[in-house]
C-alpha cells in the first residue's frame, strides 16, 4: 500500500463520512486494484447515493473490470444526477469509442467540453474522434451497424484504400517484403517504404506459428508502441501484410480500427488487382 | 521462490493471463517463466524475440525510437511483450477475455523490476 493510500484509508476510517473515498477510490483504480476500489467507492455510495462524483468514479473501476454495463449504468446516473457532468460524459464517450461507435462518441465529447473547458484532454479526444471520423467516411460509402459484423469488402473500400495508399497514410506489402501500395516516409521526409517492407518479411509467418502454437486462432494484428509513434500491423490477406503508422497521441485502440477498416480496402483493392 | 519468479508469477495473477516468461532478447532463450500447464514456452518466446527484432528493425528503418511495447493479437487471445533490461524481453500470454489494460500497466511494472 503507498503512502497516500494508507493516509486517505485512515483519514476515512477515522471519518467514514469524509468524502475522501473518492479520492482513495480512483487512487486504488490508478495503481491497479479495481477490486478494493470498487468495494469503497461502493461504501461510499451507500452514503451519498445522489452524489454524482460517487457514480462517476464507480463507473471508471467498473470499466477497469470489463463491467460495461454496469459502467455505462453508473455514469448514466452521474449524468441524471448532474446533467452536463464532464466526467461521465466523457465515460460514456469512451464506451461508446470502445465499443466501435466513434459517431455515438461525438456528442457526448462535445458536451464534456461544454462542461469542463479547460480540461486539456477533451480537445484531442474530440480531434481523434473526429479524425477517425474523416477516416471511416472515406472508408465507407454506408456505415453498417455495429452488430452487422464484418462487412464484406466493397469497390468504395477498395477506391478509399488507393487514396490513403497515394497519400502514403498505409503501406501494404507482401510476404517477401515487396512493396505492393503505399509508401512510408521517416522524420526527415525520407522515403522508408521500402527497407520498412523488408524488414517486416516473414512478420506474418512468425505472427501466424506464434498464434498457432498457443492455440490462440487466426493472427488479426501486431502493434508495436514506441514514444514517438505507433506501428500497427494487420493482415488484409494471407500472403499481405499492411502496416499503419502513427504518431503516439493516437491511442491504439483508435489505430485498431483505422487500420481494420484500411485492410478491409486493401483487401477489396487486392481482389480487384486479382 | 527468486524475485524473478515472484514478478512472472504477479503478471499470471492478472485474470485471463495464462503465462508469463523473461526471454532473452538475443537468442529468444527463456530465462524463467510461470505458465499454464500445456503452454509451450520455448517457441513461443523465440517468435516473440524474432518479430521484437523484426519491429525494431522496421522502426530504426521508419526513423522511430525502439518499440517499448508489443502485442499480437489474434482471434482467441494475445501475446503481450515489454522490453526490460539487460537485453531481456517480459512475454505475457492472455486469454480472449483477459483484462489487456491492466495486463499491460503490470508488464510495464514488471519489466521495471527485473534488474
Amino acid at each position: 500500500m503507498t503512502d497516500p493510500i494508507r493516509a486517505m484509508t485512515a483519514e476515512l476510517a477515522a471519518d467514514p463520512r469524509s468524502l475522501v473515498f473518492l479520492d482513495l477510490a480512483e487512487a486504488l483504480r490508478v495503481r491497479g486494484q479495481p477490486e478494493p476500489a470498487a468495494k469503497v467507492a461502493r461504501t461510499g455510495l451507500a452514503r451519498y447515493p445522489e452524489l454524482a462524483d460517487a457514480h462517476d468514479v464507480l463507473a471508471r473501476i467498473l470499466a477497469d473490470l470489463d463491467d460495461v454495463a454496469g459502467a455505462r449504468a453508473a455514469w448514466e446516473r452521474a449524468l441524471a444526477l448532474a446533467p452536463g457532468h464532464a466526467g461521465a460524459s466523457k465515460g460514456l464517450a469512451f464506451l461508446l469509442f470502445r465499443a466501435g461507435d466513434p459517431r455515438g462518441a461525438l456528442p457526448y465529447l462535445e458536451a464534456a467540453q461544454a462542461a469542463a473547458p479547460h480540461d486539456a484532454g477533451i480537445p484531442a479526444a474530440l480531434a481523434r474522434v473526429r479524425a477517425l471520423l474523416e477516416v471511416a467516411e472515406g472508408l465507407t460509402a454506408v456505415e453498417a451497424p455495429a452488430a452487422a459484423g464484418p462487412q464484406p469488402p466493397s469497390r468504395a473500400d477498395g477506391e478509399a484504400f488507393e487514396a490513403l495508399a497515394s497519400r502514403e497514410a498505409v503501406l501494404l506489402f507482401d510476404a517477401q517484403g515487396q512493396r505492393l501500395a503505399g509508401g512510408m516516409r521517416d522524420p526527415a521526409g525520407r522515403d522508408v517504404g521500402d527497407a520498412v517492407a523488408a524488414h517486416l518479411a516473414g512478420v506474418s509467418r512468425e505472427a501466424a506459428r506464434t498464434a498457432r502454437l498457443l492455440d490462440l486462432g487466426a493472427w488479426q494484428g501486431v502493434a508495436a508502441e514506441s514514444r514517438d509513434g505507433h506501428l500497427l500491423l494487420v493482415p488484409p490477406a494471407p500472403d499481405a501484410v499492411l502496416l499503419v503508422a502513427r504518431d503516439p497521441s493516437v491511442p491504439v485502440g483508435r489505430l485498431v480500427l483505422e487500420a481494420e477498416q484500411a485492410a478491409r480496402g486493401a483487401r477489396a483493392w487486392l481482389e480487384r488487382l486479382r | 521462490m527468486t524475485a524473478l519468479q515472484a514478478t512472472l508469477e504477479r503478471v499470471t495473477r492478472v485474470r485471463g493471463i495464462r503465462g508469463a516468461m523473461l526471454v532473452h532478447e538475443g537468442d529468444g532463450l527463456v530465462v524463467a517463466e510461470a505458465l499454464a500447464e500445456g503452454v509451450e514456452g520455448a517457441p513461443v518466446a523465440a517468435l516473440a524475440a524474432s518479430l521484437l527484432a523484426r519491429l525494431r528493425r522496421a522502426a530504426a528503418g521508419a526513423g522511430l525510437a525502439p518499440p517499448e511495447f508489443l502485442q499480437l493479437r489474434a482471434e482467441r487471445g494475445a501475446v503481450l511483450a515489454v522490453p526490460a533490461a539487460d537485453e531481456l524481453l517480459l512475454v505475457a500470454i492472455a486469454d480472449r477475455d483477459a483484462n489487456l489494460g491492466l495486463a499491460r500497466l503490470e508488464l510495464r511494472e514488471a519489466a521495471g523490476r527485473v534488474r
